[in-house]
């Protein structure tokens, strides 16, 4: 008995480990420094001015109001490819194509988008063959929006389409046997059953767009400033660790709503 | 005669990988009677079960609802429900739901579905589970619910695939009696797929035995039993002893180097025949009255009677129900009547096997 103790004790080391100093250290971390200003002294002041200047609460508000966006529309075009995809015949190959560009670098898409989204880009010329006059692309909450929503729709895909192909095929043929129309099959059945792969859908994409600074600065040309551009000014420009790792401490605290949130086991039911 | 409710008209099914399951399948379901699928594990009954419930396309021949060609009528627009071999209860939705799932799909009113939901519960006597959760509910609950759930709707016709093989042996005797049960009070068409044959003898009207994609013989249980179309069938429906042999004129069959009086005939003379006894009406007497001789070589106890196997001096192996033990290695005598054999041709269809047996039964 003690020596399967000890045994199992072995197994669990590295993990504990590696919990500890990759997840554990570094929030303690953040949540230490954030009660610093930058003269290395102790105060409250941090989060003082987080939420008492206008700055900030507009900044957590658009950034907010971006991931939403982003993630809503993520939802809209991941979710039907992957209702689509999981019906395919070589579903395994087409899954794998949808995948493939998270295999490129974040920065070689960006400087991809700013290519086709030029003023002379190839979108801009394409319009003008079809006798529209060339619009102004880059640097628009639009393309942001739209470029963010881009690079997230593989995290958004796989959890869906991973919850649809658990979907066995007899409850579809279930419901359509009770005299279910496709469309009531969706709402009633499918959508239902994948509920937990849009909920770990929403838990990968909604954090991190909180925090898309990389995207901001190159698509949004520094006029979208989100949470995540202000943590990068005060750690790289302004130098004020403090302020930057309140901000830090505040995504973390957003981050274990949105799974509190999407975590709700169904208990109540009907009204 | 009661009224054809669905049809089958040379039905074949080939699936895409090019395999056929389906070969020339023809049959009538009348209304309010209990139909069984008999064959072996992936002869093409659950094939059946979906082309008339919808969820595969025939690939030629035809498919009659109400006398009306139904071949290109989604699933949803069919009028006969499903139960399926693994249930296919919604996990989403408790009992309740459930049940009421092909009523709300159908925008019934509140206080009809909540009527209907538990007359449906009471007729499988689970009206206390409304509440209760999918996962909550034993394997034998989950039948009865995918049961309600599909009657619910009153259809004309109920498909069952196998809903009873996953139940312990005593459940499912249980559930045989209340399926069967069930099935004449609600006074409509079950079409049943096992391939439990005891099963499909203690519950249908009739049956259809299939192997390989084909119907080889229909007939209500007793027909089946006693006159066996050929080998398969012979060997598929309870147990058989079956021995070459050879017509030699109508009622006279020789084997085994003798000949005997049997009750077959329309045969040509000197065909070559297999003859089918049943352990049951084998009776056991001394070497001398016998007419055939057998050496004993196991027995065992199987509750109501004695199982015993044998060997004749050609080595073909016998198998004898007897109420009463033998001694291992002795040798008996085998007695049995005209009537208890039973002769099948080699090759028949069952148009003419039919029309054969017509010809000198009374
Ligand atoms: N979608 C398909 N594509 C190709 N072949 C199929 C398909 N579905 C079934 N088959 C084949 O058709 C044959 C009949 O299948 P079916 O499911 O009707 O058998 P079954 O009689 O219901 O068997 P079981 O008793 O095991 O349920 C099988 O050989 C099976 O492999
Ligand atoms: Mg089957």
């Amino acid at each position: 008995m003690a020596m399967k103790k000890s045994f199992k004790g072995l197994f669990y080391t590295p993990y504990i480990l590696w919990l500890a100093m990759f997840v554990i250290a570094p929030v303690a971390l953040i949540i230490y420094y954030s009660f610093f200003d930058i003269h290395h002294q102790f105060t409250f002041s941090n989060y003082r001015v987080f939420f008492e200047s206008g700055t900030y609460l507009t900044m957590t508000a658009n950034s907010v109001l971006y991931a939403f966006l982003i993630t809503v529309i993520s939802i809209l075009i991941s979710y039907p490819m992957a209702l689509v995809i999981s019906r395919l015949k070589h579903r395994d190959l087409w899954i794998l194509l949808v995948i493939l560009p998270t295999w490129i670098n974040l920065l070689l898409k960006a400087y991809a988008f700013i290519g086709l989204l030029s003023r002379d880009g190839l979108v801009n010329n394409l319009f003008e063959f079809f006798g529209i006059p060339a619009q102004q692309m880059l640097f628009t909450d639009a393309s942001f929006i739209l470029v963010a929503a881009y690079i997230q729709i593989p995290f958004m895909i796989l959890p869906i389409y991973n919850s649809m192909t658990d979907i066995s095929d007899s409850y579809i043929r279930a419901s359509s046997d009770l005299g279910a129309t496709k469309w009531q099959t969706l709402t009633k059945i499918i959508i239902p059953m994948t509920m937990p792969g849009i909920k770990s859908g929403i838990q990968i994409v909604f954090i991190p767009s909180l925090s898309l600074f990389m995207l901001s600065r190159l698509i949004g040309g520094n006029k979208i400033i989100t949470l995540g551009t202000a943590v990068e000014e005060h750690f790289l420009t302004t130098m004020n660790w403090g302020m930057g790792s309140t901000i830090g401490v505040v995504l973390i605290i957003s981050m274990v709503v949105v799974m509190l949130f999407t975590n709700t086991k169904r208990k109540g039911r009907r009204s | 005669m009661s009224k054809t409710i669905v049809e089958l008209k040379d039905v074949y099914k080939t699936y895409d990988d090019g395999f056929t399951a389906l070969k020339d399948i023809s049959f009538k379901l009348n209304q309010g009677e209990f139909y069984t699928l008999l064959g072996p594990s992936g002869c093409g009954k659950t094939t059946i079960l979906q082309s008339i419930a919808g969820f595969t396309e025939v690939t030629s021949g035809e498919v009659l609802f109400d006398g009306k060609r139904i071949n290109d009528i989604p699933a949803n627009k069919r009028q006969l429900n499903t139960v399926f071999q693994d249930y296919a209860l919604f996990p989403n939705m408790n009992v309740f739901e459930n049940v009421a799932f092909g009523l709300v799909v159908h925008d019934i009113k509140k206080d009809e579905v909540e009527q209907r939901v538990h007359d449906a519960l009471k007729m499988v006597q689970l009206e206390k589970y409304a509440n209760r959760e999918i996962s909550e509910l034993s394997g034998g609950q989950q039948q009865r619910i995918a049961i309600a759930r599909a009657i619910v709707n009153r259809p004309k016709v109920l498909l069952l695939d196998e809903p009873l093989s996953a139940l312990d042996a005593k459940l499912r005797k249980d559930m045989q009696y209340e399926l069967r049960e069930l099935q004449q009070q609600l006074g409509i068409t079950f079409l049943f797929v096992t391939h439990d044959q005891e099963e499909a003898l203690a519950m249908s009207d009739e049956i259809f035995v299939m192997n390989k994609g084909e119907i080889l013989q229909k007939g209500d249980p007793v027909d089946i039993y006693d006159e066996p179309i050929n080998h398969f069938v012979a060997d598929f429906i309870g147990e058989s002893n079956i021995i070459p042999g050879k017509m030699v004129a109508d009622f006279q069959v020789a084997f085994l180097g003798h000949q005997f009086e049997c009750s077959d005939a329309g045969m040509r003379p000197n065909e070559p025949v297999e003859v089918v006894i049943r352990p049951e009406d084998l009776v056991i007497t001394t070497p001398e009255k016998g007419k055939l001789q057998v050496k004993v070589d196991t027995q065992l106890f199987r509750g109501d009677y004695y199982e015993i196997l044998a060997y004749d001096e050609q080595g073909n192996e016998w198998l004898i129900h007897s109420t009463n033990a033998t001694k291992d290695n002795s040798i008996v005598g085998l007695t049995f009547g005209p009537n208890d054999m039973h002769i099948m041709r080699y090759n028949e269809s069952e148009a003419k096997f039919n029309s054969r047996l017509e010809s000198y039964e009374d």
